[in-house]
């Protein structure tokens, strides 16, 4: 660990040697991207060296790369130098009670369920309710750390447990990945960083929810996990409240590493701004997701509802190195009104006697497009590896798109490969079958939608499972009004 | 119960029903039948609601209300219930689940509370032994890969589960082999009441040796010409439809 003298030495040196401090309003920086930026970033952070130098190598590497145009969404092109990439975590706007509180707003966190004192500290309403919840989270955090399990924000890992985030960050992802990946490494915001010692259960959901310090999302977000062996934990992130931001490009990285016999569970749902009916406005995600089996018998398992965002790009994959090593990837991804998400996965096969399932389910509603994009690479010594994959599309309506681009490389003849894959859409049958049953319309679309559904929402956590049920019904505006 | 009088349907700009009357009694069972494109799915569709058909005239009253005004959910609810001829597939909703969810949309809408998960499996258990369905049906998708016949029984499985007060039957018996339409045949039979009413639409007689008929219908094109009791069904599979055809006054060259 670096002392704590080293360390103010070194912002003391960067300070003399840059000394741009002063200049700037102490909780943003102007618009655009440059060495500059990134070493004022990493050192409002108060990050040390080696850190600094990796966001560096990263954005001169990004600098060398193009945006990639092989995704199947479209949008106008992005001026990275009209971005501001750094603002310290503003306080929310502080308001008396849930009634001050956008009528829109709560009449949809009504909808989904969301707790009273889950409304109020999402709204930011200032009273006891939301103090509780952080004595709530305390609690939590004492106890995971008599088990030794470190969960905390991404800044205070780089700070606290330097030589753990050395080791891993980048392993999995490195900077140089992908373009969104570089930018994401040069410039990231914050994130969770979450160990679990060898041999130990993590014995509950570790949310964001309960990360004090750090709860808000940032626009580049970075995320380290790591199962030492025998480990297991279980992490959601996202929730399903509906999240608007100012920032449209949302880039953010995520790595997960199990080592031997452990098992990490990653579970998102993901409700940002969508944009409006017209497709106005609405979130950018380009996210890389990536686990890596590194040890034998471990497991990696994503599951995802993704119903936000205008332009979703995003594909969890699991390098699956040890042998026996198991990846999964259960997703759920709607497209309504003028979304467009392309997003799967891909699953490396490189240890013997690897396995992997993929059940991917896309909903297409209005003028949204869906795309599926998966790889399964079986690499050559990879003997005996199996692969499972489903991909199921809905199209509702007659002016939304779904597409599929599943990619199989193999090399390796031991190996067990199935795909299936369907495309169905809601028709007027079905939906006057269930009207003659006193169906309406509505629940009747709701429910066949549910039925699609089932496979993934079953993998995901009990609460969540329910809440994400909620939420689709209500992204796609199934509450009194079908289109 | 229902009073249907001069009705006239158009599907697709074609005039497919071009005048019909009819009027059934509480706890009537009435058979219409008709060649191939006279009208007999139309006529069903129509009651049910189906809004690709399009009316154009004439009315049809159940127990006093405007039946055409009601969007099809809620004539389900006030007891109107169609076993179709081609039941849809709808993957991943249990049938089950399906029939809970529409036994509570119509308890709900007439006042009465939701039915317990206890009440309904032994209501639903009690109504599947009556058409020899076994306990995985209940948790296999909504006609997922049903076999024809299954589709069948599934429908007036859920007509006996729903108990409705007028049931439209639209060709139940086409697919089915002799056992299943007696079991199917059965389950028809066992629902029929002093209180509740029937329309039976088919092409051949064979479900009404089994459903007998207080009335029978002859359906040609878009008109109902020639009424009578069971016997005429029974005169009708010896002869044919021919005779009635040529009975038939001639129809009007459908006007433009």
């Amino acid at each position: 660990m670096v002392s704590k003298s080293v360390l103010q030495e070194q912002m003391a040196k960067q300070e003399y040697k840059y000394g741009f401090v002063a200049d700037f309003d102490e909780d943003t920086i102007p618009k655009g991207l440059s060495e500059d930026v990134v070493r004022l970033i990493s050192h409002k952070k108060k990050e040390p060296e080696w850190m600094t130098e990796w966001r560096l190598r990263a954005y001169r590497h990004w600098l060398t790369m193009k945006e990639p145009t092989w995704s199947n969404v479209r949008y106008p092109p992005i001026n990275y130098q009209d971005i501001i990439y750094y603002a310290a975590p503003r306080p929310k706007k502080e308001v008396k009670s849930l009634e001050d509180v956008d009528p829109e707003i709560r009449s949809l966190y009504a909808k989904l369920g969301i707790p009273l004192q889950e409304q109020e500290r999402l709204s930011g309403v200032a009273v006891d309710a939301v103090l509780d919840s952080v004595s709530v989270a305390t609690t939590f955090k004492d106890k995971l750390a008599e088990l030794g399990i470190i969960f905390c924000s991404f800044s205070e890992a780089v700070l606290e447990h330097p030589d753990l985030v050395r080791k891993y960050l980048g392993s999995v992802v490195p900077f140089n990945d992908n373009f969104f990946a570089a930018l994401n490494s040069a410039v990231f915001s914050d994130g969770s960083f979450a160990y679990v010692p060898p041999g130990v259960r993590c014995p509950m959901e570790l949310s964001t929810y309960f990360r004090i310090n750090a709860q808000d999302t940032g626009q580049f977000e970075r995320t380290l996990i790591i199962a030492d062996p025998g480990a297991y934990v279980s992490y959601l992130e996202g929730c399903t409240a509906p999240i608007r931001d100012t920032n449209q490009l949302h880039a953010a990285v995520v790595e997960l590493i199990a080592l031997d016999d452990a098992e990490i569970k990653y579970s998102t749902i993901q409700n940002w701004y969508p944009g409006d009916k017209q497709g106005k406005g609405g979130i950018y995600n380009f996210v890389t997701k990536r686990g890596k089996c590194l040890g034998v018998n471990s497991k990696i398992s994503w599951t995802q509802v993704e119903t936000g965002s205008s332009i979703t790009w995003k594909y969890p994959s699991c390098i699956l190195q040890g042998d026996n090593s198991v990846g999964e990837f259960y997703s759920v991804a709607l497209a309504n009104n003028y979304q467009q998400a392309d997003t799967g996965t891909k699953m490396l096969h490189i240890g013997k006697n690897t396995r992997s399932t993929i059940i991917s389910k896309g909903i297409s509603a209005g003028y949204g497009r869906n795309t599926y994009r998966g790889r399964v690479q079986i690499h050559k010594g990879a003997t005996n590896a199996r692969n499972y994959s489903q991909c199921d599309s809905l199209l509702i309506g007659s002016t939304c798109a779904a597409f599929t681009f599943p990619d199989i490389q193999v090399q390796e003849p031991t190996a067990q490969m199935e795909h299936e894959a369907s495309t169905s859409k809601i028709g007027e049958d079905q939906l006057f079958y269930c009207q003659t049953r006193g169906i309406t319309p509505e629940d009747a679309t709701n429910m066949i939608v549910n039925g699609f559904c089932k496979q993934v929402f079953l993998k995901l956590p009990m609460e969540f499972a329910v809440e994400a049920q909620k939420l689709i019904s209500v992204s796609l505006n199934l509450e009194g009004t079908v289109g | 119960m229902l009073e249907i009088k001069n009705l006239h349907v158009k599907v697709a700009g074609k005039e497919i029903l071009k005048g019909i009357d009819l009027s059934i009694g509480p706890g009537e069972v009435h058979a219409v039948m008709g060649p191939n494109g006279s009208g007999k799915t139309t006529l069903a569709q129509v009651l049910a609601g189906r809004l690709t058909y399009e009316v154009t005239g004439g009315t049809a009253r159940f127990e006093g209300k405007d039946l055409l005004a009601m969007k099809p959910e809620d004539r389900a609810r006030e007891g109107v219930f169609m076993a179709f001829q081609y039941p849809v597939e709808i993957p991943g909703v249990s049938n089950a689940y399906f029939l809970k969810a529409a036994l509570n949309a119509i308890r709900k809408y007439r006042g009465l509370e939701e039915i317990d998960a206890m009440d309904f499996m032994s209501l639903v258990q009690d109504k599947a032994k009556l058409l020899g369905l076994d306990e995985t049906f209940m948790k296999r998708g909504l006609n997922e890969g049903f076999s024809g016949g299954e589709k069948k029984k599934n429908e007036v499985f859920q007509m006996a589960v729903l108990e409705p007060k007028f049931c439209i039957l639209d060709e139940t018996d086409s697919g089915l082999d002799i056992d299943a339409l007696r079991l199917v045949a059965n389950g028809v039979n066992t629902m029929r009441s002093p209180k509740r009413s029937m329309l039976v639409v088919t092409h051949y007689q064979r479900l009404l040796d089994y459903v007998i008929p207080e009335f029978v219908h002859v359906l040609v094109d878009g008109r109902i010409v020639k009424s009578g009791d069971a016997d005429l069904a029974r005169n009708l599979e010896k002869h044919g439809y021919g005779w009635i055809v040529e009975e038939a006054p001639r129809p009007q060259p459908a006007r433009a």
